[in-house]
């Protein structure tokens, strides 16, 4: 059972990582709930199994030409700062109060998820556009 | 600076929760100019980079685990294959809306439990 849902669980977290849809929450969530791994823990583990996952996903989205390189070097700086105030956060953070925030950050992607889903889709006819 | 202030989101996001950076980049990306396909998949090479540096972090406060980490790698290259391979074929609309419920539904639990 356990190898099981390894796979399923590593399998699906793949396929949405290597899009960008929030593969992560799928690990998280199965070995929080169903693996009794405490949340800072299981957080640890995701960041160093998406790793390789980005990678393999990156070699492709590069030979599909799908990566935008200027913006990632555009907000690559702030981007780094945010990470080291972010994962300091995680690890002062008791970890009940880590796990509900992240429930709340789960909610919020749900719904937005939910709803929002097909307006972009429908958007990119008007694209590009600039905010 | 709009776009350190954004990056700094998605690097603090992804640090604290060390999940979710690449679902609040796509947005960003998309608002910067980017086609849908094109936000997801820089979304994934700006998390790539951000999390090596969460890693370090975790690193040193000893928080990573390689073995467990390890059991799902393969499935997750597998998975990151197909994805991949799919990005620029599908639509992803109906998986959004599905993987959102479930990803509610969990959260609903973990409050709760």
């Amino acid at each position: 059972m356990n190898f099981f849902g390894q796979a399923v669980a590593g399998f699906l977290t793949g396929v949405l990582a290597s899009m960008g849809l929030g593969g992560g929450f799928v690990l998280v969530v199965w070995l929080t709930l169903f693996m009794n791994v405490d949340q800072r823990a299981a957080q640890g583990i995701n960041v160093l199994f998406f790793l390789p996952i980005a990678f393999t996903a990156l070699i492709m989205h590069l030979k599909n030409s799908l990566v935008n390189k200027e913006l990632v070097k555009q907000m690559l700086f702030g981007g780094v700062v945010g990470a080291a105030i972010g994962t300091f956060g995680a690890q002062i953070v008791a970890n009940e109060l880590l796990r509900k925030l992240f429930a709340g950050f789960l909610i919020a992607f749900g719904l937005h998820e939910m709803f929002s889903a097909g307006t972009a889709e429908r958007d990119d006819s008007k694209k590009p556009q600039h905010g | 600076m709009k776009k350190f202030f954004k990056g700094a989101v998605c690097g603090f996001l992804n640090g604290f929760f060390g999940s979710g950076g690449g679902v609040v980049a796509v947005p960003i990306l998309e608002k910067e100019g980017c086609d849908t396909n094109e936000a997801h998949a820089t979304s994934v090479a700006l998390i790539f980079v951000l999390s090596l540096v969460t890693a370090a972090f975790y690193g040193f406060s000893g928080n990573l685990d390689f073995k467990s980490a390890w059991d799902y790698i393969p499935f997750g290259i597998a998975g990151a294959l197909c994805g991949a391979f799919f990005l620029k074929k599908i639509q992803a609309a109906w998986l959004k809306r599905i993987f959102g419920g479930i990803v509610t539904a969990a959260a609903v639990r973990i409050l709760f439990v």
